[in-house]
């Protein structure tokens, strides 16, 4: 399908609402919708000259029953604990100022749509730049309302060669986004002859999950990448300062740091409900505060690649060993100018024996 | 959690924003910037839900540029907020209401400066002074004892510098540096960031 459209060849496809255009996949008479998404849909179905059907800006917008009727019919239980919508007006003392207070749980709005099973968003994710690139780390434990669903389940999903990105929320929903947006990129450079930056990339999948505010879905993805056009130039000296001490790099630190306004690493946070924060250390998902402590107060730009591996490593661990909801194994990647790098996954439990044993040994001498 | 406050002057507007981009109990950003420049004298300060913020700003921002470029000229400062007033109240009633909270800024060459108040249920009002979030609980009585038509900007910045200090002081939130910024008949400048520090 993407070479079909890339080469311009007109294709009727078998499933007309998965890339009709957005014109025609709306139902007309939920107006209401239309005109809320339709705005930004007029905004982006600029069609390009000679191309036989789809621009490249068309996404998969939701069709509007979905979103009010589940096509789960069988009988199950309502939330009934139901947290406070987003998306409703408070019915404040009008003389308050008008502040949305933040959900006390990371666990979903009341759903408008009956939830088979009551989901939960476990996880540990991290990942942040610094000189010698970005390094993006997760745990692996995937879980569904107390049962650990799978313990083995990847949260870092490469999406190009120069771009990884981190999943938190439900998994089934970060999986197919990232796919999507990995299907959109390859699109960009197939048509436009080079990469889409980290930021671009941010935007558009900020802008795919926006029709989808107030339903269940739940995406909150750190985007980590490198952005550059010439990789010859970067490479010599993110090598050179992996072996000096801290106090003679801050000098080199600044010329990387002019260079890297263009390019360079990036880590970009994208959240379903909108959010979308450009920095330099995030963490995200419920483990995130107890990797947060660990991350403050250990990461600076000019560390070397090993100290930015171990104290990634170290995050993941103590945020396993306090949340419930993250455990079993740590994966690792390394994104520089030359692209990503996957460090062989990691089991947490021998790292958790061995720092009893440590212990053991401390308190018995 | 969120703060912003405007102060009109005689011929310029003072507008500040706090930098702290949260989420749930996390401060995931601090150096967050709130402002966004619809055009060479209007500022565009939003608060409210995590991405309708963003979303509703832009779209603002983006549709202002338009009609410069179709026109020729830009929106005035009463347009600009007349405009982005209509585009939330017709949100307002539809299955996704964008929840920001917003002041627009701006100086006009035949109407002088202009600070416009408006909230998520699309109320507007032009105002001398005003401030959104916790924050404008404990701010607006100073505004309202010590603000006088025909401050100076040194005066403006000086009143700034108390409300923000109240705030240092009584508000449970820590809202370490704000960004401030002028705009007056040459358009708008950057003033450096306000640390609330220990005296």
């Amino acid at each position: 399908m993407a070479l079909q459209d890339v080469c311009g060849l007109h294709n009727s496809p078998l499933f007309p609402q998965w890339s009709a255009p957005l014109s025609r996949s709306f139902m007309p008479e939920n107006s209401t919708h239309l005109s809320g998404g339709g705005i930004h849909g007029e905004a982006f179905s600029t069609r390009l000259p000679g191309r036989g059907g789809l621009s490249p800006l068309e996404f998969y917008m939701p069709i509007a029953e979905y979103l009010t009727e589940s096509p789960i019919n069988f009988g199950q239980t309502s939330l009934t604990s139901a947290p406070t919508k987003l998306l409703e007006i408070d019915h404040l003392h009008p003389s308050l100022p008008s502040i949305s207070l933040p959900p006390p749980t990371p666990f979903p709005v009341s759903p408008s749509v009956p939830l088979p099973f009551t989901l939960s968003h476990g996880t540990t994710t991290l990942g942040f730049a610094f000189q010698g690139g970005v390094i993006a780390a997760a745990d692996t434990r995937s879980s569904c309302s107390g049962l650990v669903a799978c313990p083995a389940s990847p949260k870092v999903l490469p999406i190009h060669s120069h771009l990884v990105g981190t999943t938190s929320g439900t998994s089934a929903d970060c999986a197919l986004w990232k796919r999507i947006l990995a299907r959109e990129l390859r699109l960009y450079q197939l048509r436009h002859h080079r990469r889409l930056s980290t930021g671009g990339a941010a935007k558009l999948l900020s802008h795919m999950l926006h029709p989808f505010k107030g339903t269940e879905l739940c995406v909150a993805a750190t985007l980590c990448g490198w952005d550059g056009d010439d990789e010859k130039h970067e490479q010599p000296i993110t090598e050179k300062h992996a072996n000096t001490p801290t106090n003679q790099m801050t000098a080199s630190n600044s010329i990387v740091r002019s260079r890297s306004r263009i390019c360079g690493p990036r880590v970009i946070y994208v959240c379903s409900d909108g959010l979308r924060l450009q920095g330099e250390l995030f963490s995200v998902g419920s483990g995130s505060p107890y990797a947060y402590s660990i991350l403050d107060s250990s990461v600076y730009w000019g560390m070397s690649v090993q100290e930015a591996t171990e104290v990634a490593r170290e995050a993941v661990y103590r945020a396993t060993y306090r949340d419930a909801y993250s455990g079993n194994n740590v994966d690792l990647y390394h994104v520089t100018a030359k692209g990503w790098r996957r460090r062989e996954r990691e089991n947490l439990k021998e790292e958790y024996y061995r720092e009893k044993e440590r212990e053991r040994r401390v308190i018995a001498y | 959690m969120e703060y912003l406050i405007g102060i009109q002057g005689p011929d310029f507007v003072l507008v500040a924003a706090d930098n702290v981009a949260a989420s749930s109990i996390i401060q995931m950003k601090h150096d967050y910037d709130k402002m966004f420049k619809l055009s060479e004298k209007i500022l565009l300060l939003c608060v409210g839900e995590a991405g309708d913020t963003v979303q509703f700003a832009e779209y603002i921002q983006k549709n202002v540029q338009l009609y410069k470029m179709r026109n020729g000229y830009e929106l005035s400062p009463a347009a600009a907020a007349n405009f982005t007033r209509k585009n939330l109240a017709d949100y307002l009633r539809s299955r996704t209401p964008y929840h920001v909270n917003l002041l627009l800024a701006g100086y006009d060459e035949t109407d002088g400066p202009g600070l416009y108040y408006m909230d998520y249920l699309s109320a507007l009002a032009k105002a001398p002074f005003a401030a959104h979030g916790y924050g404008a609980f404990l701010t607006l009585s100073i505004l309202d004892r010590y603000y006088r038509p025909d401050l100076t900007r040194e005066e403006a910045v000086d009143l700034l510098k108390k409300c923000l200090e109240e705030l240092n002081k009584r508000f449970i939130m820590n809202l370490p540096s704000f960004t401030v910024r002028l705009i007056d008949k040459d358009g708008i400048h950057d003033m450096e960031k306000l640390p609330v520090g220990p005296k």
